[in-house]
């Protein structure tokens, strides 16, 4: 795989909200306007690059038995700089980030990519891994908020757009909107990709693997 | 009292956890095919979501903020939560394997769930004293478990629908849920 490919992947052929499914929880809930969804996005993507190329540069440090407690608390540090950068620095951003900024912690998108990539490869390759990634982040959480934003309030970065600002559909910036976003997103990636059977990408980074409905390993213990 | 019973039905029904706060949706899609399986799994939120809360409230209060550490809030609160969820489970193992066996399968996973690190913040966040925070928890497991038990009732009547192709597997799930927050806006217009 070229460095390109590795870098194209996060944001198409493996998009980590579209393809994967992993993140949701902030996906939906900060893609309400796209000022808060780009700034979730860039937060994400950061934390993922520094967690990415640290992880992958003490892959020979970390015992194989303790790797989750250790990638969790990496992780949990990156958050904790971002998140008082932001404090610092845009005031207004961690506020409308609110509880969702420190729970990037357990955005299953870092622990999954330290999980299937950042530990099996080298630093460069992960830090390119985790800029795409973040970059597919980012790119789906402006997309949803931009549709969310245009359509639900009809602004656009905070700024009237003339005919849609009299005729908004406000049920889009609100929960329900949401999801049909969402999922009419997810289903035209489906649809674009030719409904084809998607390649399996391993569960094991996610934390819900073993009891995921999504793969079959997952309905076993269900049924155990 | 009365401002207890404010917090429970609260974080109950208006607070929801899955349905206006956005947490704790990915094992809320995972699980949810079975009614079975969706209530052993709120059955292990809402006794994580309770010891968390029990452990993370003092230690936030009587470790972090004399000592002028709350910017390790995060880090402290996860490798807690993470830590206890073990310990809990080495012990039901041990004295309750009963219990064990309906939510043993739930308990690792939960660990890294946003809803328990969410419920621990909220409760700091929003200044209640230890014996409110320990209602706060208690209502949002529930929320979690009322939200999960309705969309795994939902989702198992709509299995057999015939839908576009392109709309199957996690896009299913996404407008169930979708049409769960749609009855609950319109529930809410009308009383």
């Amino acid at each position: 795989m070229t460095r390109l490919e590795n870098f194209s992947k996060g944001i198409i052929k493996e998009n980590p909200v579209l393809v994967l499914v992993l993140g949701t929880c902030p996906t939906l809930a900060t893609s309400t306007n796209v000022m808060s969804a780009l700034g979730m996005g860039i937060a994400a993507t950061v934390v993922l690059l520094c967690s990415n190329i640290v992880i992958s540069a003490l892959r020979k440090v970390i015992p194989d038995k303790v790797r989750i407690p250790c990638f969790i608390v990496l992780i949990a540090g990156f958050v904790t700089m971002v998140q008082m950068l932001v404090k610092a620095f845009a005031p207004a951003l961690d506020l409308s980030l609110g509880i969702y900024l420190p729970l990037i912690v357990v955005n299953c998108i870092i622990l999954g990519r330290a999980e299937m990539f950042a530990q099996k490869n080298s630093v460069i390759d992960s830090a390119i891994d985790g800029l795409g990634m973040g970059a597919g982040f980012t790119l789906t959480l402006v997309l949803m908020g931009t549709i969310r934003e245009v359509f639900g309030s009809g602004t656009f970065f905070g700024m009237p757009i003339p005919v849609l600002a009299d005729n908004n559909v406000s049920i889009l910036t609100m929960a329900p909107g949401g999801f049909f976003v969402f999922g009419l997103l997810i289903a035209l990636v489906n649809k674009l990709s030719g409904d084809k059977p998607k390649k399996k990408f391993g569960c094991a980074g996610c934390p819900s693997a073993a009891i995921c409905g999504q793969n079959k390993g997952g309905e076993a213990a269900v049924n155990d | 009292m009365t401002k207890l019973i404010i917090i429970l039905l609260s974080a109950v029904f208006i607070n929801n956890y899955i349905l206006s706060r956005f947490l704790g949706i990915c094992p809320f899609l995972g699980v949810s095919k079975k009614l079975d399986s969706a209530t052993g799994m709120s059955l292990a939120v809402i006794f994580v979501m309770l010891i968390a809360t029990a452990v993370t409230w003092p230690i936030q209060m009587f470790l972090l903020v004399p000592n002028d550490l709350g910017y390790l809030q995060t880090i402290v609160f996860i490798l807690v939560i993470a830590a206890l969820v073990q310990l809990v489970e080495i012990v039901l193992k041990r004295y309750l394997p009963s219990l064990h066996k309906s939510l043993g399968v739930y308990l690792p996973l939960i660990t890294t769930n946003c809803a328990i690190l969410g419920v621990t913040i909220l409760n700091i966040d929003e200044g209640y004293s230890f014996i409110e925070s320990m209602v706060n928890s208690l209502g949002s497991g529930l929320g979690f478990m009322l939200a999960m038990i309705m969309f795994s009732g939902v989702r198992s009547k709509l299995e057999g629908a015939d839908i576009p192709k392109s709309f199957n597997n996690s896009c299913r799930g996404v407008y169930y849920l979708a049409v769960i927050y749609g009855l609950r806006r319109s529930n809410r217009e009308f009383v």
